[in-house]
């Protein structure tokens, strides 16, 4: 599906794929800055499910295939129906108890903002006008060969990993 | 297309993240700016793993993602046990360790 969306790009005028890109990034910066500033913490969660809809986007553009359908499942599937879940059992905070001091968010804006432009600085000056091709999308077979050949150490420590943050959650959160 | 619209855009959401790690006082909304953060870095795994036609950038942002949900993990199991405990998931009430 990647594959033929990817060589639509490649024959379709550079500036429709662009644009399109565009607004799907536009949608993306809007529905984050939502998730940091919206009141309720139901709604910050949806927001949260565009940002992250946008992002497998991203990855499809990036003929990542593999990557995007994983950040569906797991992310869209998996860590937004446990953040609902933490909502529902943790239901004290559903209002907008909100109540920061202006100071404090003036002062995470400026840190935001100078944050961003010293990484914008660092970017525009290393990769100016580096182009990046993804005419055809990387097979599944690849990043699996990969993963259990050349990364199998680190595949394994993350599933160690796994294992211990699930034990880890059940104990901290068991009741007794 | 150009590498760095894809970089800035990651810049952007890392930002954004950053900010609303700072300014929110609920656990969850502190954890899901945490996201944010993360997927910001999975974006810029992928684009320089497409940029040097190497697998190796989809690989570890696989293995970002599964990081990600370990941490959820985690993060929502302390938060629910701080609701358990104070009847309150406001981070600025949890404030035992301050000198």
């Amino acid at each position: 599906m990647t594959g033929l969306l990817l060589a639509e790009f490649t024959t379709t005028e550079k500036w429709v794929v662009n644009s399109f890109w565009g607004v799907i990034a536009a949608v993306m910066v809007y529905a984050a800055l939502r998730v940091v500033t919206t009141k309720n913490v139901v709604h910050a969660a949806l927001w949260l499910v565009v940002v992250l809809a946008g992002v497998a986007v991203q990855f499809l553009f990036l003929g990542a295939e593999f990557v995007a359908v994983t950040q569906i499942l797991v992310y869209i599937g998996a860590v937004i129906v446990l953040f609902l879940f933490g909502v529902m059992l943790t239901r004290a905070s559903m209002g907008d108890d909100e109540t920061v001091a202006d100071e404090k968010r003036a002062m995470a804006s400026v840190v935001g903002i100078l944050l961003f432009a010293v990484m914008a600085l660092a970017l525009v000056d290393s990769f100016d006008d580096t182009e990046i091709t993804a005419d055809e999308p990387q097979s599944v077979a690849t990043v699996s060969d990969s993963i259990f050949s050349q990364y199998i150490v680190p595949f394994e420590a993350v599933s160690v990993l796994l294992l211990a943050a699930l034990i880890g959650a059940i104990v901290v959160a068991r009741q007794d | 297309m150009l590498l760095n619209q894809f970089l800035l855009l990651a810049a952007v959401l890392f930002c954004i993240g950053v900010y609303g790690v700072l300014v929110r006082k609920n656990g969850m909304l502190v954890l899901m700016s945490i996201e944010l953060i993360l997927n910001a870095v999975n974006i810029n795994l992928v684009a320089f793993g497409t940029l040097t036609d190497d697998v190796g950038g989809a690989v570890f942002a696989l293995f970002t993602i599964a990081v990600a949900a370990a941490e959820v993990g985690i993060g929502l199991a302390i938060v629910l046990l701080m609701y358990r405990n104070r009847r309150s998931i406001d981070l600025s009430e949890a404030d035992l360790l301050k000198g």
